[in-house]
């Protein structure tokens, strides 16, 4: 499967990636209506940039091959779609027991405090030009890419 | 050849995704004594506070078990274990062969030294089924007293608090929550269970269940000679590892059923996983039945690879605890109530009183061992991260992590590029 790879060494921080999840995750898909107005509504990027000194780097759930958060799940929220590889998770399903954030040692879980629920990565799932974070990145500091192991 | 697993709850789905790695044909039976698809036993608590309905209960859509070619036999009992003919019998009599087996029996709920609990108005709280009852029961409740003030008990509480129901505590430890989390965290979550209008009582237990002569519920006498007037008693101490079968059929057992870093219980093709089992703990690194939610899929993941014939090690079972009171999460990992006198722990601690925040790390020697936080835990992972990969711990990353807010870039550079960025140029 294909998966979204943050490289250190190039990225600058420009957060970029960071607004392109939030826009293609908004219910009006416009970036400035979606940072303006439906943040203040609970909208949050998935994406999650680090900084420290002169280094930065982006994150988001790597939805690993045996992830830590589905087994740990007490509503089955969480599960592992065998076909796209995907981390799939159901928000209907979920109670807010923060177990998940809890276990998931990337630290690519966010609490959703506004609707208590989660947030997570679905590598924009159905978006026909792949993850908008990676579309976003004027610096080629995330490759959306298959790679062995 | 066939699987068995006895048993229906979260260490069986482990187990039916570990096999099905590996061997994607053989049948895979799983028998569960609860009619009902497997559910998030800690849902149990959502329930009875008619937060979730039932039918948001079941883990995986029954498309999962299909799916996997898995037969579910719900709401059978088995009576015994034939190790040598390779077979069960169930209570109807029938015979179900098996060539690989696994214990996944679970827990039976602890019964305390309480007289007179057998009767009306006295319940468990480890099953659905347990809150089923109490649902029904709660229109006419006005007082319950539960019966342990660990996870499952305060849950209990805080569900039938509301509910509307008037709740006491009663916790035979000095405080709430002696197992899972330090004295303070508990003292905190004490707090806010007190201000929602709870009676919380430690430091003493229940010892005599008070009834009129219609037998009708009163209350309880506790052995302080105090009496809390009760419509409910909730037994809320936890389980104890379900050994019947195993014992009776000659599977080693002590606390839980035996098994080595495979789940195998040293009997040909028999395995045991989830609150039955007494496995490695990857702090202590002895064995140890820690009947914790997020332990069960994991051993049964990996019994059920090793019954697949993929030899592969249990890495290890890791105390954790995530659960919210009345708004106030909290998170336990690891060791957080070292031996005050052991030199080689180093503990640090903080506390901000008007946001309720609070956050104790537990340090061994060069690394984390075990973090307590409460109000604030969306950097929860990332303390896990340290204890999992232990990741030695100078004096400049202690210091970053007691400030608060680690991150990814606190990890060895290689550690970090082989995790996320993996063949990077």
């Amino acid at each position: 499967m294909k998966r979204i790879y943050p490289d250190r060494d190039m990225c600058i921080g420009c957060g970029l990636c960071v607004l392109g999840c939030l826009a293609a995750h908004s219910k009006s898909h416009d970036l400035v209506l979606a940072y303006k107005e439906e943040r203040a509504k609970g909208l949050v990027s998935r994406k999650r940039l680090i900084e420290a000194d002169e280094v930065c780097v982006a994150i988001s759930c790597r939805h690993c091959e045996e992830p830590e958060c589905v087994p740990v799940c007490i509503s089955g929220a969480l599960s592992k779609d065998e076909k796209t590889g995907i981390t799939v998770y159901d928000a209907d399903k979920c109670v807010g027991c923060w177990t998940c954030i809890m276990a998931c040692p990337y630290g690519a879980i966010q609490r959703d405090k506004y609707n208590n629920k989660i947030i997570k990565c679905d590598l924009c799932a159905g978006r026909e030009s792949g993850p908008a974070c990676v579309e976003a990145c004027s610096n080629r500091a995330l490759k959306y890419e298959e790679r062995q192991s | 050849m066939t699987y068995v697993i006895i048993g229906n709850g979260i260490a069986s789905l482990g187990a039916i995704d570990g096999i099905r790695k590996y061997d994607r044909k053989t049948p895979i039976t799983v028998i569960g004594a609860e009619n009902t698809a497997a559910y998030g036993k800690p849902l149990t608590s959502y329930l009875l506070a008619g937060r979730i309905s039932p039918e948001r209960l079941s883990m995986r859509p029954d498309e999962y078990y299909k799916g996997k070619n898995v037969t579910l036999r719900l709401a059978t009992y088995i009576n015994n274990i034939d190790l040598e003919a390779g077979e069960l019998r169930t209570s109807d009599g029938e015979k179900i062969q098996f060539e690989k087996l696994l214990l996944a029996t679970g827990g039976t709920p602890y019964v305390p030294q309480v007289n007179g609990l057998k009767g009306e108005g006295v319940y468990n709280f480890t099953a659905a089924k347990d809150a089923y009852s109490l649902i029904e029961s709660v229109k006419d409740l006005k007082r319950a007293v539960i019966i342990g003030g660990g996870l499952i008990g305060l849950k209990a509480a805080e569900s039938l608090y509301n509910r509307g129901v008037e709740v006491a505590v009663v916790e035979s430890e000095r405080r709430i929550l002696s197992l899972a989390y330090d004295e303070e965290a508990a003292g905190l979550i004490s707090k806010r269970v007190e201000e929602a209008g709870m009676l919380v009582r430690c430091g003493v237990s229940g010892k005599d269940i008070v009834r009129d002569k219609n037998g009708k519920l009163r209350g309880i006498l506790l052995e302080d000679k105090s009496f809390l007037e009760a419509d409910a008693i909730v037994i809320a101490i936890g389980v104890v590892s379900n050994i019947r079968l195993a014992e009776e059929a000659g599977i080693e057992v002590d606390k839980g059923v035996v098994v080595d870093d495979n789940m195998f219980t040293g009997k040909d093709g028999i395995f045991a996983a989830g609150d039955v089992a007494q496995a490695r703990d990857v702090i202590f690194d002895k064995d140890k039945v820690v009947p914790v939610w997020s332990n069960a899929y994991t051993q049964g993941y990996y019994a059920g690879r090793n019954m697949a014939g993929n030899e592969s090690k249990y890495p290890g079972t890791m105390s954790m605890s995530s659960i919210s009171f009345f708004g106030l999460p909290t998170i336990s990992v690891g060791e957080v109530n070292p031996d005050p006198e052991n030199p080689d722990y180093e503990i640090y601690t903080f506390f901000d009183e008007p946001k309720q925040s609070y956050r104790k790390l537990v340090f061994k020697k060069d690394q984390l061992v075990g973090y307590v936080l409460v109000g604030d835990i969306d950097f929860a992972g990332m303390y896990t991260s340290f204890i999992k990969f232990k990741f030695k711990v100078d004096a400049q990353t202690r210091k970053r992590l007691s400030q608060g807010e680690p991150d990814v870039l606190m990890w060895p550079d290689e550690f970090f590029n082989k995790a996320w960025n993996p063949d990077s140029k």
